[in-house]
């Protein structure tokens, strides 16, 4: 690669090494500093009373009882906030659109069970609870809307009423004629798919806490959040504040998987307060608040049908998609997010020039509809990837083989999908045989026939996907938002001391991002590794920082720093040259020391940094300039990041128990900056996609009651269900700046298909198909009990 | 045990991380509640709040227990220790610590500190253990981030350190 040409500087010694994170000691040590470990002096705290009903017209709210509380400061409705917070909505240049406004306290109306009414404020939180119960809330109780099929309908009771319909995002993507070419095939395969709604579910729950210094009129918000920069965007615009005067920083952040990635209402009720109160103001969620309110993930109704011809060559891919969005449309991402991702990604790394995708955005009577982990994909390529394995049965073809035909090869790149999306400089057949390689497939196929003839359950599932990561400028995160999420900036800068500090507008929250980071500027500036902190997760790094969202960090922010390195390198070598008296073109910068070529004579950056900083005649004053640079990178278009994933199972046909026997992973993202944060990443969206396979499920009761409420219900994946995994990276070259692709989401695009394949793979003596996830041990049962009574499925 | 009125509070008395420690408590005050604001030693983390996720975990009378499940006025007069004891004043991280570390064992870090409690406990009583044990005690705790692959390896490799 180009980059490591430049003879000045040393060969990587950080990118691609192992190193072990600095984050690390201070979080076992208990010293890691989260939202709710802070407590300012003069704290008040808040609890919030939410609807317990799903949808009804809000008549009274009456707080006096909750005021008469000793310790409580004050009680906020609806009408408090009137003037004085301005109501938000996610804005999208999507036609038929309707923009549902944020509200932080709901009024004149509520829509999801769990909605926030009032905020009660008190001097602990314990008094804050027991005020916050003594509201009574005079609700007129509308119908809930639970079905989003049914909420579709016309003639349904309407959630927003000034949109006119439940419906608030459709779009199409049309390519070719579906209906001609589908006539033509001679295989057929469809049906309809549902994964079934999703909790992001980090183990630390929501939390802001909001100071003011009212003297200066500023507002800092530290916040449980990866997109602080957004945030701080959002409160300034909802309080009427100019951006300077508002940060908002996330300190150590216990996971988000796309929870903690957009702007909610609890975040804005606090900032409001704050400033009101004029005294620091939290609110920290406990888990049955989480799982009332936080944003959901992966709820979708597909109804899909791909066509093949005799040779098993795709020639056309039809699915209608309902998108059950909750209650309103998350901020800022909109409700487009997911249910449009899913059309935009269905036609998958697959070679397939006809398509017609269809998608209904529905809003329901539950939490709204966010990011988590793969957004649209992890649907999108159960759906496809089930659709290749069920005709790969009915042409009588090995699925590797039907997907090695139909795969776009490197020759085809770029190669235009059938939606739009571009896919470029990506293996995906690379993955496939790597993938296979590794798990040994024809010996695994040799297997299965050996224990199938003992009458035994075992089944081989595998998933090709592709998905897009690191998007510039060009691409919208979401369709239509007018936001730019595709640049990045570095700030790095030397001081007086030697210290070196680089700050970005990322906002790391369990990535090692600190680390990854660090390494890439000791390589490009030829600093010590443990010479430079990083910076992140702070709207006040730089002037645009927006968050650490869509697999695009490492891709951006990487970049970012490899300009800002190299400029402030080049800026470093120029006052070396003159404190050694050589030319800028004979030195070396490694390690935190600039050295002349082939010699021992050498300047460390802290003696750099005195000779321009402190000691007055060392330097001519045009070499004084402060040792400080910036780089903003937009990789434009963003790089497509691609793997393969094989899973084997065995299912206990008596107790219905999945058990998943081996994980393989061929990917591809590019160059590994540190290989074992790159393998802990793929592990933990692994597990998150073996829970939205397996286990986890977020259920309502037809009255839009959650069933789901506590850790006990919801099943989030335990040694139990994970097996131990197996990465193989394929490092092509990417066309990114470092070569680097972003790798956070893949493991929970890829498990849920790859599992769903294993487990009808297992089934298929049985005449089954899986067409909805989770396989909870009641849903299989009732599978293989239909296929055990049902001989004629069996025969064909 | 003793009895404390509603809305009233009393005081707590304990040995916490083998120093004696005193704050205020009401009768219904969680353990988590009085260690992190009554004390502010927030090492300890809230997860869930019904024993399912782990995070809060603590070694209470040196036996590891759900200090969200645990009332502060139950623990008056007994021994508590929690993440912030087992590093010494020079900071430098114990074999267990430093075993999570090497084999990439925590991600955003949150439930770090009760699984390492909760392993405080078990590598004494069971100083060599198989995976399965590991598994098994490790199934006591949620970790969204990792996928339990690098803390497996590093409760293994641990335990070894800690033998030698």
């Amino acid at each position: 690669m180009t980059d490591t040409l430049d003879p000045r500087v040393a060969r990587p010694k950080h990118i691609g090494a192992r190193i072990p994170r600095t984050e690390d000691a201070r979080l076992l040590t208990g010293r890691g500093r989260f939202v709710d470990d802070r407590e300012p002096g003069g704290l008040l705290h808040v609890a919030f009373r939410r609807s317990d009903h799903a949808h009804a017209t809000i008549r009274a709210v009456d707080t006096s009882a909750a005021r008469d509380i000793p310790g409580v400061v004050a009680v906020l409705t609806a009408d408090d906030l009137e003037g004085g917070l301005v109501p938000l909505s996610a804005q999208s240049r999507m036609k038929g659109y309707y923009a549902t406004p944020l509200l932080a306290l709901a009024k004149g109306k509520v829509r999801y069970a769990g909605e926030p009414v009032a905020a009660v404020i008190a001097t602990s939180r314990y008094l804050a609870e027991d005020a916050a119960a003594l509201i009574t809330i005079d609700l007129d109780l509308l119908a809930p809307l639970v079905d989003p099929e049914a909420a579709a309908r016309s003639g349904a009771v309407l959630l927003h009423e000034v949109a006119g319909t439940n419906v608030i995002v459709s779009r199409e993507f049309r390519r070719g004629e579906v209906e001609v070419r589908m006539a033509q095939a001679t295989v057929r395969v469809g049906g309809r798919f549902r994964i079934r709604r999703k909790t992001p579910c980090a183990m630390e729950n929501r939390a802001y806490l909001a100071e003011y210094d009212e003297g200066r009129d500023e507002l800092v918000i530290q916040s449980a959040s990866n997109i602080p920069g957004i945030s701080r965007n959002a409160i300034a615009e909802a309080l009427q504040m100019p951006g300077s005067r508002v940060r908002v920083t996330a300190p150590d952040v216990g996971g988000s998987f796309g929870g903690k990635g957009s702007v909610y209402p609890e975040e804005l009720l606090v900032a409001f307060a704050a400033r009101r109160l004029g005294r620091p103001v939290k609110w920290a969620s406990d888990r049955k608040e989480d799982l009332l309110s936080t944003s959901n993930g992966f709820d979708e109704i597909i109804d899909a049908e791909m066509g093949f011809d005799a040779e098993g060559r795709i020639l056309a891919l039809a699915a209608d998609v309902i998108g059950d969005i909750g209650a309103y449309s998350i901020y800022p991402w909109t409700a487009g997010l997911e249910p449009v991702q899913v059309v935009s990604f269905l036609p998958g790394p697959y070679r397939i020039d006809t398509y017609r995708g269809s998608v209904r955005a529905v809003a329901t009577c539950k939490p709204p509809m966010g990011p988590y982990r793969g957004v649209g994909r992890p649907v999108s390529t159960f759906v496809t990837e089930r659709l290749i394995d069920m005709a790969a049965r009915k042409l009588g073809v090995d699925p590797r083989d039907l997907r090695r035909q139909n795969l776009v090869s490197d020759a085809e790149q770029p190669y235009k999908a059938a939606s739009g999306i571009v896919w470029d400089k990506s293996d995906f057949i690379g993955c496939l045989h790597a993938a296979c390689d590794r798990i040994d497939y024809d010996a695994l196929r040799e297997k299965q026939r050996e224990i199938r003839a003992r009458g035994g359950s075992f089944g081989i599932g595998i998933a090709s996907y592709a998905e897009l990561t690191g998007i510039g400028s060009r691409i919208s995160v979401a369709p239509g938002m007018p936001i730019n999420t595709g640049t990045e900036t570095a700030k790095i800068s030397i001081d007086a001391t030697g210290g070196i500090t680089a700050a970005f507008g990322i906002a790391s929250h369990g990535q090692g991002l600190e680390t990854t980071l660090a390494q890439i500027v000791a390589d490009k500036l030829g600093a010590a590794f443990a010479d430079i902190r990083v910076i992140h997760g702070d709207s006040a790094a730089v002037p645009n920082a927006t968050g650490t969202y869509a697999s695009r960090s490492l891709v951006l922010a990487g970049g970012a720093a490899t300009l800002a390195s190299e400029t402030l390198r080049t800026k470093l070598l120029s006052v070396a040259a003159h404190l050694l008296e050589t030319s800028a073109d004979d030195l070396i910068a490694a390690d935190g020391r600039i050295t002349i070529a082939g010699t021992d004579r050498s300047v460390s950056f802290k003696d750099l940094a005195r000779a321009v900083y402190l000691e007055m005649g060392r330097l001519p004053p045009e070499l004084r300039d402060e040792l400080s640079a910036s780089g903003t990178y937009d990789p434009v278009f963003g790089t497509t990041s691609a793997a393969t994933h094989i899973a084997t199972v065995s299912i206990d046909t008596e107790t219905c128990e999945v058990k998943i026997e081996r994980y393989v992973v061929a990917e591809d993202c590019g160059r590994l900056v540190n290989p074992m944060i790159v393998d802990g990443q793929v592990y933990g969206g692994v597990a998150q996609g073996i829970g939205a396979a397996l286990t986890e499920e977020v259920v309502y009761s037809e009255d839009g009651q959650i069933l789901s409420a506590t850790l006990a219900d919801y099943v989030i994946p335990s040694t139990a269900e994970v097996p131990r995994m197996e990465v193989v990276h394929i490092e092509t070259e990417a066309p990114t700046l470092g070569g680097y692709r972003g790798m956070g989401e893949g493991g929970t695009i890829g498990a849920p298909a790859a599992i769903a394949n294993a487990v009808a793979d297992a089934l298929s003596p049985l005449g089954i198909e899986i067409h909805e996830l989770p396989l909870t041990p009641e849903r299989l049962f009732r599978l293989i009990r239909e296929g055990q009574l049902n001989p004629a499925a069996k025969a064909s | 045990m003793r009895r404390v009125a509603k809305d009233t509070k009393a005081r707590v008395t304990l040995t916490l991380n083998g120093k004696k420690t005193t704050g205020e408590a009401e009768s219904r005050t969680l353990l988590t509640d009085f260690l992190r604001h009554e004390i502010g030693m927030t090492g300890t983390h809230v997860g869930c709040e019904h024993g399912v996720c782990g995070c809060c975990t603590v070694l209470i009378d040196g036996v590891a227990a759900r200090a969200c499940l645990t009332l502060a006025q139950a623990a008056d007069g007994r021994s508590v220790e929690t993440v912030e004891s087992l590093t010494g004043l020079d900071g430098k991280l114990n074999p267990l610590q430093e075993a999570l570390r090497d084999h990439h064992a925590l991600q955003c870090g949150f439930c770090t500190p009760g699984i390492l409690m909760s392993f405080t406990d078990f590598l004494k009583r069971v100083p060599d253990p198989t995976v399965e044990q590991v598994k098994d005690v490790l199934g006591g705790h949620i970790c969204r981030c990792t996928g339990y692959q690098g803390l497996i390896d590093a409760m293994m490799d641990g335990a070894k350190r800690l033998r030698s």
